[in-house]
């Protein structure tokens, strides 16, 4: 562990500060809570408020795993969990199982989670509302007035305009029927793995300094209308390395113009492959 | 009563006396060479040539001495003397794609052709204070580099999204006019995209810097993806006209961004990703994916897209930009100004008389 540093980075009062805030997320499911949004040693957007909750929730017997895009050796993720390594000492994992908290970019992963485990989310742009309306001081009043109906303008433009709803990622959620909220960049695909999800889901935007929630086995529904109901688009691919069928798969370009199939998900994709090779042995 | 402030030139000269010797510093401080500065503190080098818009590391890093490290003031010293220099030849444009990279990253793919070449970058260093670097004599011996030769054709990570229609061109269409040179021609609104395109090169940083950071805040909102973004040498080739086939007269730094966003075509256009482009001189990520998602945001009466925001407007956007005029201008508020407030001065006193009648 590094010296001259507190457990976890943060001194004792930051993270006290942080649990408050977090609190009152978990009490108030999807409601963005402001909280005093700390200088972390890392670049605003690349993951500062998921490393704030991630330092305010750590112990030190938990076992922490960073992923990036579903994968743990992106750059971004390994320098998280280095950081985290180095100021922590807490024990790292890249499985999924073994994690009792998972800090995540962009994805949420395959394997199903469980009550024991905390998923952090990297929250670039906590505002569901800022794409149709700008100022703050605005969507404040709309969430507390559950004004909603830009959102829903918006997708019934879509619907009209393309005959689909034309987000494919950051597709706006109703959490426990009343807050309207951003479920951070991960794709559409995603979206459902959240609804009634046994895992505590914490969010942390530090640049936008905002933190919210969604308690464990809460309702979690993706915008959409009667007549159009949201649904999940398949690549249609199976992964080139395991053959899974059901995980968002990432298209890598290959020299030569050919492209290649694989589940983001690098954790699920190596157990996919392993169950397969103990089918094949037996 | 006003007294005019006299004696000009004795004070001048003073000012310039005191300002010698505030450059200067402490005397028993070993006086900062040009060309430690130049080796040492070149990303502020690179800014200086970018915004200077005059490649010379020599010189940039002179002129930052001069300055005592401000980067306008240097930048200005720079374009002075830039607009002494006669135009001999416009050259070819550079073909980054045969850059010399030193670092490219794509956010697009997670691997690619070329692949992704982490380079030198702040990006991962934790910004935990280096102590060590305070005593600069104790030399501590530099961690090995891997030699990798720099490769030197690396395709841009959006060709193969182009070659199937899904990117629009990047290149000119036949025919298009030469670029203007905003340097020598006046500006007239609405400007061509390549003039925009370099008013926003030789921007200031943190003026173009806050424009894009809001259209990400939702200000003309735009979903960017870093496409490509590369920092390397290419080679500057003229053709004379004797010759009729190009040379190379150089190589310079440059770091080049292209940023992809939705676009949802039109009656025209089928839907597609369009570019925003960014190009400086050394090594400037922060300004060359700024300059990109600008540019793509200024485009917005190309794409029919409703314009909402300072940053669709390219007369907002662009003169507002030039930190060298825009400091020359803020700071006239310095020079003497009796005559026009006497004037104002008179006639409030007028209408305060008429107000208490």
């Amino acid at each position: 562990m590094m010296q001259g540093y507190n457990f976890a980075y943060l001194d004792e009062r930051s993270k006290r500060m942080i649990r408050r805030a977090i609190l009152k997320a978990v009490a108030v499911p999807g409601h963005q809570v402001p909280f005093g949004s700390r200088e972390m040693p890392l670049a605003y957007g690349w993951g500062t408020g998921g490393i704030q909750v991630t330092a305010a929730i750590l112990g030190q017997h938990d076992v922490l795993k960073v992923i990036d895009q579903g994968s743990d050796d992106t750059t971004n993720a390994v320098n998280i969990r280095q950081f985290f390594a180095r100021t922590a000492g807490v024990q790292t994992t890249e499985r999924t199982r073994e994690a009792t908290v998972i800090q995540t970019r962009h994805r949420i992963p395959e394997a199903p989670l469980g009550e024991h485990q905390v998923l952090v989310y990297q929250v670039p742009q906590p505002e569901p509302l800022y794409k149709l309306e700008a100022r703050r001081s605005e969507t404040l009043k709309l969430h507390a007035c559950e004004e909603y109906g830009l959102v829903n303008v918006k997708l019934y433009e879509d619907l009209a305009h393309w005959g689909r709803v034309e987000t494919t990622y950051d597709y706006p959620v109703l959490v426990n029927r009343r807050y309207v909220m951003s479920p951070s960049p991960i794709p559409s695909f995603d979206n459902p793995k959240m609804h009634r999800m046994p895992a505590l889901q914490l969010f942390g935007a530090g640049r936008e300094k905002r933190i919210y929630a969604v308690p464990p086995y809460t309702e979690v529904k993706s915008l959409d209308f009667e007549d159009h109901p949201f649904q999940v688009e398949h690549s249609g691919h199976a992964c080139a390395l395991c053959g899974c069928t059901t995980s968002y798969l990432d298209e890598v370009l290959q020299a030569g113009g050919e492209r290649l199939w694989t589940c983001s998900d690098t954790d699920w994709c190596r157990e996919q492959q392993e169950a397969k090779e103990a089918a094949n042995a037996r | 009563m006003y007294i005019a402030v006299k004696g000009g030139e004795a004070a001048i000269e003073a000012s310039r006396s005191l300002l010698a010797a505030a450059r200067r510093g402490d005397p028993a401080v070993r006086e900062l060479e040009v060309a430690q500065i130049r080796e040492q503190l070149g990303l502020m080098v690179d800014r200086v040539m970018a915004e200077a818009s005059l490649y010379d590391p020599e010189l940039a890093a002179l002129a930052l001495k001069q300055a005592r490290g401000d980067a306008v003031e240097a930048i200005f010293l720079l374009r002075a003397y830039r607009t002494t220099l006669p135009l001999v030849a416009a050259t070819e444009p550079v073909d980054t794609a045969r850059m010399q990279v030193r670092r490219r990253v794509s956010a697009i793919f997670k691997d690619l052709p070329g692949g992704q070449l982490l380079g030198p970058t702040y990006d991962y260093t934790q910004r935990l204070l280096d102590f060590t670097l305070l005593d600069g004599s104790r030399s501590s011996p530099l961690p090995p580099t891997s030699a990798t030769e720099a490769p030197s054709n690396m395709p841009h990570a959006l060709d193969a999204l182009r070659a199937e229609g899904l990117v629009e061109a990047s290149a000119p269409s036949e025919g298009d006019p030469p670029p203007p040179d905003i340097t020598r021609e006046p500006p007239v609104y609405p400007l061509p995209r390549s003039a925009r395109l370099q008013m926003l090169a030789r921007a200031d940083e943190g003026w173009v810097l806050g424009m894009a950071y809001a259209t990400q805040r939702g200000y003309a909102h735009s979903h960017p993806f870093g496409g490509d973004i590369r920092y390397g040498t290419v080679a500057v080739e003229i053709v004379p006209d004797e010759l009729g086939f190009p040379v190379a007269v150089g190589e310079i730094d440059v770091t080049e961004c292209q940023m992809i966003n939705q676009f949802e075509g039109s009656a025209s256009v089928p839907p597609q990703f369009t570019c925003g482009y960014g190009l400086v001189y050394g090594h400037g990520e922060r300004k060359a994916m700024a300059m990109s998602l600008v540019d793509r945001a200024l485009r917005a009466d190309e794409f029919g897209e409703d314009i909402t925001a300072p940053v669709q407007q390219q007369e907002f956007v662009l003169p507002q930009g030039d930190s060298i005029e825009a400091s020359g201008f803020v700071q006239h508020l310095k020079l003497p100004h009796y005559v026009t407030f006497e004037s104002e001065l008179q006639l409030i006193r007028k209408l305060r008389e008429e107000f208490d009648q």
